[in-house]
């Protein structure tokens, strides 16, 4: 993937605006209409994606010895609001949302404007070392996380930054696939005459960018915003090394919930739930959104 | 990505020169020229300041790190020792240890996921009232974190009060010590990844099946293939970039498991398990760097885990390769 993809110079993938003009049928699904055994099968994979988020409600609202009876309980009870306040008194769960909105806020604020920057310059300027560069932004989708944490880990020990939330926005400000993605995006939504017109008119190269890019480019920096908001509010690996309980986002308090200090599953399950409703909100409402995002991103990125 | 980097020549061939101006107007064309060439820089330059300062320097420097001695508690003050962390890290049955069972994690998690992210997606593309609806919610448990996602599946998954267990007694089989068995635990550690992932794969293929062009159905329609014969013969064929695609993407992730193996026991111990019957690598990097302090003998770990990377998206790529050169 890689290695071949720095040769593709432009591509012929239709901007998501163009989406809606081409004819749907007759693309890949000449299947027709979905029988009975579809449903249930798709069905049966929608109960199994709900079943244990919904479980967690359910456990959030019972003792382990309720939650052990034959047969189990599958309704959620008032106990749960007794159990979310143990939660947020037993674990920082309040501070933790709010370190968490503040942190995936600012890297989303971060990605979206440094990608779409860099996406931008290499869909439509041309700059010597152009191809090496985005081979190079391309190459590092491969580098894990663990290669690089132990010197940041360094970095902001020597900074005195362990606990403090820069540490943890700091360095996942850009994101190598938001390049990539708004660049895809770009190339064809973007038509280059607008961008002459732009120059002719004698506009500044801030300019051109503000009040020609960015309105072209705002349906790609939504989906952007949203994809990298999620990514990073379930950001595991760094914050936990970077953060402690002291002053956590919510999955450094989740792990802390899961580290057998709490000892009632219930508050734990009460927790975790505190914890993943804002995701979950946000995600009821641009599920449609994310969904189609992702599906871009499957095609251009 | 995938499906644009499938045929580069092709691209290149089919795609019109990107705009230069017309040869008639040189004097016009150098002056353009050159004031794209500093923006362009300028409008990169953020996005190189911050990858340099927090990705390339980082990973550069671990393999520095892992020529060294180094605690946590002094991690300026190395020793220099040469790759004996590598000779130690060879000699370790930690490493064989974790490195067994991120390899069977790893199959057992990517490998029916995959297959039925390809099938769901089959299903998904048939006309269909819910669409939405149904993509919608296979997406959810992609927007539940690992944290969350492996504590409530931990509870489902407890010996004494965990619900499966329950459900295994009322059907008259026996309960099962999910965490204490190898395979058992490593199939529930599976069985997370594979919930939280399936419907994301899914919906990359998906979008990548709506755009295989319908005359390759008409095609193989008139050819008198079967429904299923078509999904074999045109559908995974089609996919093929894709499946590479989501292929790499699944390994580089089962490579880094950590998050789940962490909090499927409950107590917070790096060690995966009283016997490391689920210890991952990644989780055997963090053991290492801070729960022994070794930060050297972690980084170590780290690029044996980049270079397993390395190693299958290169076999990918080949693979890849000869089958397109196959194909022709």
């Amino acid at each position: 993937m890689t290695i071949t993809l720095p040769g593709t110079r432009t591509t012929d993938v239709r901007p998501v605006t163009a989406r809606g003009g081409r004819p749907r049928r007759g693309r890949g699904t000449r299947s027709g209409k979905a029988g009975p055994v579809t449903y249930t099968l798709l069905t049966l994979t929608a109960l199994v994606s709900i079943f244990p988020l919904y479980w967690t409600v359910v456990a959030g609202s019972h003792t382990n010895a309720e939650l052990a009876a034959t047969p189990p309980p599958f309704l959620p009870s008032a106990s749960l609001f007794d159990n979310f306040a143990a939660a947020l008194e037993q674990a920082p769960i309040g501070k933790a949302i709010l370190n968490s909105v503040l942190v995936s806020g600012a890297i989303t604020v971060g990605t979206v404007l440094f990608c779409t920057l860099a996406g931008f310059a290499f869909a439509k300027l041309q700059f010597r070392g152009r191809g090496v560069l985005l081979a190079l932004v391309i190459g590092t989708m491969m580098v894990p996380t663990q290669l690089s944490v132990i010197p940041l880990f360094m970095m902001i020990a020597d900074l005195q930054w362990v606990n403090q939330l820069q540490a943890v926005i700091l360095p996942t400000l850009v994101s190598a696939f938001g390049v990539f993605f708004m660049r895809q995006y770009l190339i064809s939504a973007l038509p280059n005459e607008l961008l002459e017109a732009g120059r002719v008119d004698g506009a500044s190269t801030f300019r051109i960018f503000w009040s020609i890019v960015v309105p072209v480019a705002r349906p790609a920096m939504a989906v952007l915003a949203m994809l990298t908001f999620l990514t990073a509010w379930n950001e595991f690996f760094w914050p936990l090394i970077a953060l402690t309980t002291a002053n956590p986002t919510v999955q450094v308090a989740l792990a802390g919930l899961g580290s057998g200090y709490v000892p009632q599953q219930s508050v734990i399950m009460a927790g975790t739930l505190l914890g993943t409703l804002p995701v979950l909100v946000v995600f009821t409402i641009l599920g449609k959104q994310i969904v189609g995002g992702i599906m871009q991103g499957a095609v251009k990125g | 990505m995938t499906i644009a980097s499938q045929s580069p020549t092709q691209a290149l061939v089919a795609a019109p020169a990107p705009a230069t101006p017309p040869a008639q107007r040189p004097p016009a064309r150098r002056r353009r020229r050159l004031s794209q060439n500093r923006w362009g820089y300028a409008y990169v330059a953020p996005f190189f300041l911050v990858f340099g300062a927090f990705s390339l320097y980082p990973f550069l420097y671990t393999a520095w790190v892992s020529l060294h001695r180094t605690s946590l508690s002094n991690i300026d003050g190395g020793t220099w020792v040469g790759l004996e962390n590598y000779r130690n890290l060879l000699q370790s049955e930690f490493f064989w240890n974790a490195a067994r069972n991120t390899l069977t994690i790893g199959i057992l998690a990517t490998v029916p996921q995959l297959c039925m992210a390809v099938g769901l997606a089959h299903l998904l593309n048939y006309k269909l009232r819910g669409r939405t609806f149904f993509r919608t919610v296979m997406l959810m448990p992609y927007a539940t974190s690992i944290a969350a996602a492996t504590l409530v599946f931990a509870q489902l998954f407890g010996r004494d009060y965990g619900l499966i267990n329950t459900a295994l007694e009322a059907v008259g089989l026996e309960r099962i010590d999910w965490e204490s068995g190898t395979w058992s635990s490593q199939f529930a550690i599976a069985v997370i990844v594979t919930w939280r992932w399936t419907g994301y794969n899914a919906l990359i293929y998906l979008a990548a099946m709506q755009s295989i062009p319908g005359e390759l159905y008409e095609a193989a329609e008139i050819d008198g293939a079967s429904r299923w014969k078509q999904f074999l013969h045109v559908t995974v064929p089609s996919l093929r970039p894709t499946i590479l695609f989501t292929i790499v993407v699944s390994t580089i992730g089962a490579v880094q498991l950590f998050g789940e193996p962490l909090l499927f026991a409950g107590n917070g111990t790096t060690s995966g398990g009283s016997s490391g019957q689920y210890q991952t690598l990644g989780l055997l990097m963090y053991q290492q760097g801070w729960s022994n302090f070794h930060i050297g003998q972690a980084a170590t770990t780290a690029w044996a885990m980049f270079m397993i990377i390395l190693l299958v998206v290169g076999l990918n790529a080949v693979i890849g390769r000869l089958r397109a050169r196959a194909d022709r």
